[in-house]
């Protein structure tokens, strides 16, 4: 695992965190990523895992904007109540 | 028929309040949808009524999550000041070299709500906790489209 330490803060002696206690939150963040980007089981260096962090949230945001674009087209073409009935009908189930 | 809800699938306690949550997210959702799609006129824009509806998914998604991550309150703090909601933005604020930081973390604060001002350790956090909420929006989002589209 990569342990590529920048210098601004090796000399901060004020920090308490531990490089235990980051490799723990870079494992919980590799843990939410889909497995099609980084299998969870393997042992990736972090830069990997951030980089792959800000590839997926750049993709979901690109989702919303689709999803947006798509649902305001339904709306535009569907009749109100039947689309309310049959989203709250599949939500409830 | 798949009658795959999409708040199924969390199985232990504590997911409960993911749980909670999604729930919230849904109905706040729903609520702005239909809300847009009876102010929707004919005159209106395609694309406003788009800007809406991708606002209210932002709006849904900090609402659910409330006042207790530092991320949503970034959120609330954009939708309330009626800012335009961009990812990402220029950095607002210089942040300090953190330990750990490296250039893949300044480009992850500029992506997720809040992070500029988030120390290393707590934009890890804050992250993983955006990104379950953005794919739970995700989700619903699809879930939405297609109960309407059948």
């Amino acid at each position: 695992m990569s342990s590529r330490r920048p210098r601004s803060w090796q000399s901060s002696s004020a920090s308490r965190i531990t490089d235990e206690q980051i490799n723990d939150l870079v494992s919980k963040l590799q843990a939410v990523l889909p497995e099609a980007r980084i299998r969870r089981s393997d042992r990736v260096s972090a830069a990997k895992v951030l980089q792959e962090t800000c590839n997926y949230i750049r993709s979901l945001h690109r989702e919303v904007d689709d999803l947006s674009e798509r649902l305001s087209e339904l709306l535009a073409s569907t009749e109100s109540s039947s689309a309310q009935a049959a989203v709250i009908r599949s939500l409830l189930m | 028929m798949e009658s795959k809800s999409y708040t199924t699938g969390s199985r232990d306690n504590a997911n409960r309040n993911l749980e909670g949550s999604k729930t919230l997210m849904a109905s706040h959702f729903l609520r702005a949808l239909f809300r847009i799609q009876q102010t929707s006129t004919t005159r209106s824009s395609f694309a406003g009524r788009r800007r809406r509806i991708r606002r209210a998914a932002y709006a849904s998604m900090a609402y659910s999550a409330g006042t207790r991550r530092a991320w949503s309150r970034a959120l609330l703090r954009k939708l309330r000041s009626r800012a335009r909601l961009r990812f990402p933005r220029r950095l607002s604020r210089a942040a300090r070299p953190q330990r750990g930081d490296t250039d893949q973390a300044q480009v992850l604060r500029k992506l997720v709500p809040g992070g500029p001002g988030m120390d290393y350790c707590k934009l890890l956090e804050e992250t993983a906790d955006y990104i379950r909420c953005l794919t739970t929006q995700v989700r619903l989002m699809q879930t939405v489209m297609d109960s309407i589209s059948s």
